[in-house]
C-alpha cells in the first residue's frame, strides 16, 4: 500500500507539472467562464435558467471532449514509460507489477477528475456570489456522472496502454474508440433504424452499452423528463424504466465498466513482456 | 545466484536467446559481450523479469525473477545503458528510491559526491533535464548506494568523460561488500582490471565463458 500511494503521488505531481495537464486545466476552467461572460445564467431555454443552465451546458460540452482528453492524456501512461524505457528502470526496484499499475490509475484518475470537478466547483461558488440559486441536487448528480465517466475511460485508456506495444498506436486506438462511441449515439442509430429496419431492442441495448449515450442521457433526463430534446433511442430507454433507476444505472456502469478495463489492463500488463 | 536453466526467448520468429545454460555466482565479476544483437541486454532483462521465457527459466537467489520480482529486485541494483527520460525531479527520484527499497539517503548524496555529481544544486530540476553524464553519474550513485549483492551495468561508462570513468570504478574496487557483478561492455580493456570472468556471446548462445586473473 505504501508503494501503491507513492506511486500515486509521484504520477500526481509529474502530471500537474506537464504541459498537457495545464491545457486540460484551462480547457475546463476556460468553458465555464465562458458560460459566464457569455451570460448563460441570465438566459432561459425550456424553462432552464441561472445555474442550472450553465450546469446543463458544462455537462452538454464535457460529454464531447472529456473521454478523448482523458484518452489521450492516459493512453500513453504505461505505452509511453515502455517507449522511453522508463518502465525498466522504474520496475527494477522492487515495486510489485500491482503497485506501480494500481498506482498509476489512481494518481492519473485525480488528475483528469480535479480539474473537471473543480471548474463546476468554481461555478457554483462564482454562482452563490452573484447571489444566484444552487442547484445542490444536480451539482451532486453531475458529480457523480463526471466521477463514473472519468473512471469509464481511464480504465478504457490504461487497456490500451497496456496492449499496445507504441504510443503512437495508443493514440490512434483512442481516437477511433472516441469517434466510434461518439457515433453511435443517437444521430448514427436513428440513421441505423431508418436504413437497416433494425429491431428497435438491439438499437436499445447498443445505445445503452455506450458510455457516452448512458452519460448523455441521464443528464438530460432530469431536465427533460419527456425528452422532446432527445433523440428517439433515449426516449425508448426511458419507457424501459424509471428515471432514477436510469440515473442510478448511469453512474454504476461506467463506472463498472472503467474498473473492468482497467483490471484487464492490469491483467495484460502482468502477462506481457514488461519492455 | 543466478542460474539461467536452458533459456529460450523469441520475439516473433527472431530467437533472440537460444537455449542459454549459465551460472553467475558470489564474487563473479563478469563481464558480458558480444556484437549488437547477440542477446546480451536480453538476458540481462530476463534476468531482472522482464521478459516472460518462450522456455526454461532463470532462478535467482532460487527465485523466480517474475513470480516473486520484489524478493528478488531487493538485492539487485541495475544501470541501464541509456538513462531513460524520466520526468521526476532528482529529488522525487531520489525519494521513490528510498521509500521503495530502503536506501539510506545520505549514502545516495555519499555517492554521488564521489562521482562528482553535486545533488543539492540539482535537486529541483528534472531528471531528464540534466546532462547525459550527470544523469548517469546519479544512477550509478544510487546503485551503489543500494549496496546489492548483485549490480548488473548496462554499458554504465557510455556517457560519462574519462575521468568519471576512473572514479566509478575506483567506487567498485572501494566497495568491500562481497557481490556480483554484471557488466555489460564492448570494451573489455575498460573492465579488465575488475572482472574475473569473460562471456562472449554471440546469436543467442554462450559461445566462450572463461575465468581471468
Amino acid at each position: 500500500m505504501k508503494n501503491l500511494m507513492l506511486i500515486a503521488y509521484l504520477d500526481l505531481k509529474e502530471s500537474i507539472r506537464a504541459n498537457w495537464f495545464i491545457v486540460y486545466s484551462l480547457v475546463f476552467g476556460g468553458l465555464i467562464a465562458l458560460f459566464f461572460i457569455a451570460g448563460i445564467t441570465e438566459s432561459q431555454v425550456m424553462g432552464f435558467s441561472g445555474l442550472s443552465r450553465l450546469l446543463l451546458m458544462y455537462i452538454q460540452v464535457t460529454i464531447v471532449i472529456l473521454p478523448i482528453f482523458i484518452l489521450i492524456t492516459t493512453v500513453r501512461s504505461i505505452s509511453g514509460d515502455r517507449d522511453s524505457h522508463i518502465l525498466e528502470y522504474m520496475l527494477s526496484f522492487p515495486i510489485s507489477l500491482k503497485q506501480y499499475y494500481w498506482g498509476k490509475v489512481f494518481g492519473r484518475f485525480i488528475t483528469v477528475f480535479l480539474p473537471v470537478f473543480m471548474a463546476m466547483v468554481f461555478a457554483i461558488l462564482y454562482g452563490m456570489y452573484k447571489g444566484a440559486e444552487v442547484p445542490l441536487g444536480l451539482f451532486f448528480l453531475y458529480t457523480g456522472l463526471l466521477f463514473a465517466m472519468s473512471s469509464a475511460f481511464l480504465g478504457i485508456a490504461f487497456f490500451i496502454s497496456s496492449i499496445v506495444k507504441s504510443s503512437e498506436m495508443a493514440l490512434g486506438i483512442s481516437f477511433f474508440i472516441w469517434i466510434f462511441l461518439l457515433a453511435f449515439i443517437d444521430i448514427a442509430l436513428i440513421s441505423l433504424m431508418m436504413q437497416q429496419r433494425m429491431n428497435a431492442e438491439l438499437i436499445i441495448a447498443i445505445a445503452m452499452i455506450n458510455p457516452m449515450e448512458i452519460f448523455r442521457v441521464a443528464a438530460i433526463s432530469l431536465f427533460d423528463p419527456e425528452l422532446t430534446v432527445m433523440g428517439p433511442v433515449a426516449f425508448y430507454i426511458l419507457d424501459m424504466m424509471s428515471q432514477k433507476m436510469f440515473v442510478f444505472i448511469s453512474i454504476v456502469y461506467p463506472l463498472f465498466l472503467g474498473i473492468l478495463f482497467a483490471f484487464l489492463g492490469f491483467k495484460i500488463f502482468e502477462k506481457k513482456d514488461l519492455v | 545466484m543466478i542460474k539461467v536453466i536452458n533459456l529460450s526467448k523469441k520475439f516473433g520468429s527472431h530467437l533472440s536467446l537460444d537455449s542459454v545454460n549459465i551460472e553467475f555466482n558470489l564474487n563473479d565479476s563478469v563481464a558480458l559481450m558480444g556484437a549488437n544483437g547477440a542477446g546480451k541486454t536480453t538476458l540481462i532483462r530476463s534476468i531482472l523479469g522482464y521478459y516472460h521465457p518462450s522456455s526454461g527459466g532463470v532462478r535467482v537467489n532460487g527465485l523466480d525473477p517474475i513470480k516473486e520480482r520484489t524478493e528478488v529486485l531487493k538485492h539487485v541494483s541495475f544501470v541501464p545503458q541509456l538513462p531513460p527520460p524520466i520526468k521526476l525531479s532528482v529529488s522525487e527520484l531520489i525519494s521513490y528510491v528510498c521509500k521503495s527499497s530502503g536506501v539510506d539517503e545520505q549514502r545516495i548524496y555519499h555517492y554521488s559526491n564521489a562521482m562528482k555529481f553535486d545533488i543539492r544544486t540539482n535537486l529541483h530540476k528534472s531528471f531528464f533535464k540534466l546532462s547525459g553524464g550527470m544523469k548517469q553519474k546519479l544512477l550509478i550513485a544510487i546503485s551503489l548506494a543500494k549496496e546489492s549483492e548483485i549490480v548488473i551495468y548496462d554499458e554504465p561508462t557510455a556517457n560519462l568523460d574519462p575521468k568519471a570513468r576512473e572514479d566509478f570504478y575506483r567506487l567498485i574496487q572501494e566497495s568491500k561488500k562481497e557481490k556480483l557483478a554484471l557488466f555489460v561492455t564492448h570494451r573489455i580493456e575498460e573492465v579488465q582490471a575488475i572482472v574475473n570472468r569473460q562471456v562472449y556471446m554471440d546469436m543467442g548462445k554462450i559461445v566462450s565463458d572463461e575465468k581471468v586473473v
